[in-house]
């Protein structure tokens, strides 16, 4: 029993320790939109791993990967904001997804497990990959920190100052695409960008500074997977919601703490 | 001897699709020079400046930076994210060419102060000189700005251009720069470059502000008729601002519309 609940919990705080940090970004650079297009285009890559039998955590990393490369390249190549193509495959993939998976009735397979995770069924082997590609998300996060920062904060401006930009932003979108990833586990489909948006969101409403918005975010995170966790048990709640729940209240609660920051909208 | 030029432009073109941005551009930029860039709306300064900087290649013609020459750039704005909480100082520790101190990078901009306040609570004017400082960081030898006074109260613009003026005096770099204040592009810069696509006519700004093609893009109606100006000089433009043949004879000094 025990087990259960240690590897639900290492599962949860790796993932809230990527998301931290890599949350704050797509919230400054707005491409939430985007996180949400690869989490649901990742039931595509579950309906893959099943037909072809192979490891489904790492069939939803590829596709992911692949679809995140496809859209930088059509990004490229049309030299356009995606914003509208999105729009479509956002929820075009998350369609042919269920549909695909329809398809599909393997033994002991569970639909809700993908759309909403399936946190306390996380094995041993399962948390290794986990911390392999949490780990490596975090390592190139730090290395890249200042790189990317200038980036969303003025891309023209960074790339006289000799920062390559398209490869960061291509740095971005896989990072984002191995979050969607191992959240898929955690959270489900339906929830992986709550954990990119809330936290990020919370830690911003406190930090005076890029880096105290990263650690908080993880922070909220952690805190939010933790108590999140304790209530599933106890309640017999689905895990996976009820971190975002709880995350939610803390965005909330960040309202009134004292010294919050007014952001004034433009 | 002739020092080498730092920025050189050969027959540059732009295109966006089906559209002309830019027409057979020649300038030369050498050290010491401020070089300003005037013209209508959509007549191509920033894509000019973009093309320069190597931020946007262009689709015929030669771009020519001296090498390891050490760029500076101001950008128009800076539309940041409100959502990033950002202090001045952080702001600037952003870039990473820097070869000067931050401290003597604010001082040089006249903004110590500022250092550690966030970024989004700080003027209009004060952001400018924020942009300007970080544009120090790199000790340029070309300081390429972008309508560097842009949304900078009366005051404030001129204090600004005459700091730009002495920093080109105190680090003897070239400067190229977008503007729309023809009274600072008449006592300061040293080339005028008349831009609407093609270079209408450029050369000092006495010479410039003689020129019928200057007259008929600026003349009395003055700056604030620039967004209105018709085109009516000795060749006409077609709505993409391509020269229409036959009527060019053109004979300005250093270009030609072919």
């Amino acid at each position: 029993m025990i087990d259960i609940l240690l590897y639900a919990g290492i599962a949860g705080l790796i993932l809230a320790a990527i998301c931290g940090p890599l949350g704050v970004l797509v919230t400054w650079q707005r491409m939430a939109y985007y996180g949400d297009t690869l989490a649901h285009s990742a039931l595509l890559g579950v309906a893959l791993g099943l037909s072809l039998q192979i490891d489904i955590q790492l069939a939803v990393l590829l596709a992911c990967l692949l679809i995140a490369s496809s859209l930088f390249a059509l990004q490229l190549w049309r030299n356009t904001s995606l914003d509208s193509l999105l729009g479509i495959l956002s929820h075009s993939s998350l369609a042919l997804g269920l549909v695909c998976l329809s398809f599909i009735d393997g033994p002991g397979f569970d639909l809700n497990a993908f759309l909403f995770g399936d946190l306390l069924a996380v094995m041993r082997d399962d948390l290794y990959l986990l911390a392999a590609i949490g780990g490596a998300a975090l390592v190139l996060l730090v290395i890249f920190w200042g790189d990317l920062l200038s980036m969303i904060a003025h891309a023209e401006l960074a790339a006289v100052e000799g920062v390559k930009v398209q490869r960061l932003r291509l740095l971005l979108m896989l990072l984002i695409a191995a979050t969607v990833a191992v959240a898929m586990k955690i959270v489900g489909v339906l929830l992986i960008s709550a954990m990119l948006i809330i936290p990020a969101s919370a830690a911003g409403r406190l930090a005076r500074s890029p880096e105290q918005s990263a650690l908080l975010a993880a922070l909220v995170g952690m805190v939010a997977v933790l108590i999140g966790l304790g209530a599933a048990w106890h309640f017999d709640s689905p895990a996976g919601p009820s971190i975002v729940l709880t995350a939610g209240l803390i965005f909330i609660i960040s309202h009134f703490a004292p010294g919050a920051r007014r952001v004034s909208n433009q | 001897m002739t020092e080498q030029a730092l920025l050189q432009l050969r027959n540059v073109s732009a295109q966006q699709g089906s559209n002309t941005l830019l027409s057979n551009i020649n300038l030369s930029l050498s050290r010491g020079q401020i070089m300003t860039v005037i013209g209508p709306n959509g007549a191509g300064k920033s894509t000019l400046l973009r093309v320069a900087l190597g931020l946007r290649n262009c689709d015929q013609g030669e771009v020519q930076r001296r090498p390891h020459l050490r760029v500076g750039y101001m950008p128009q704005k800076l539309s940041l994210n409100p959502l990033i909480p950002i202090s001045v100082s952080r702001f600037l520790r952003m870039a990473n060419n820097r070869r000067t101190s931050i401290k003597d990078a604010l001082q040089r901009a006249g903004i110590s102060h500022l250092a550690d306040r966030p970024l989004h609570d700080i003027s209009g004017g004060e952001t400018q000189r924020v942009l300007l400082s970080r544009a120090l960081l790199a000790q340029p030898e070309l300081l390429v700005l972008d309508e560097p006074a842009q949304g900078v109260d009366i005051t404030g613009q001129t204090a600004l251009y005459e700091l730009i003026g002495k920093l080109r005096d105190d680090l003897d770099c070239a400067v190229l720069m977008v503007s729309h204040d023809l009274h600072w592009v008449m006592a300061q810069t040293d080339t005028v470059i008349c831009l609407n696509q093609h270079i209408c006519c450029h050369g000092h700004p006495e010479t410039v502000s003689n020129d019928p093609e200057y007259l008929s893009l600026f003349g009395r109606r003055h700056a604030e008729a620039i967004a209105l100006y018709q085109h009516d000089h000795d060749h006409q433009h077609d709505m993409h601002g391509e020269v229409i043949q036959p009527s060019d004879h053109c004979d300005h000094s250093g270009h030609h519309h072919d």
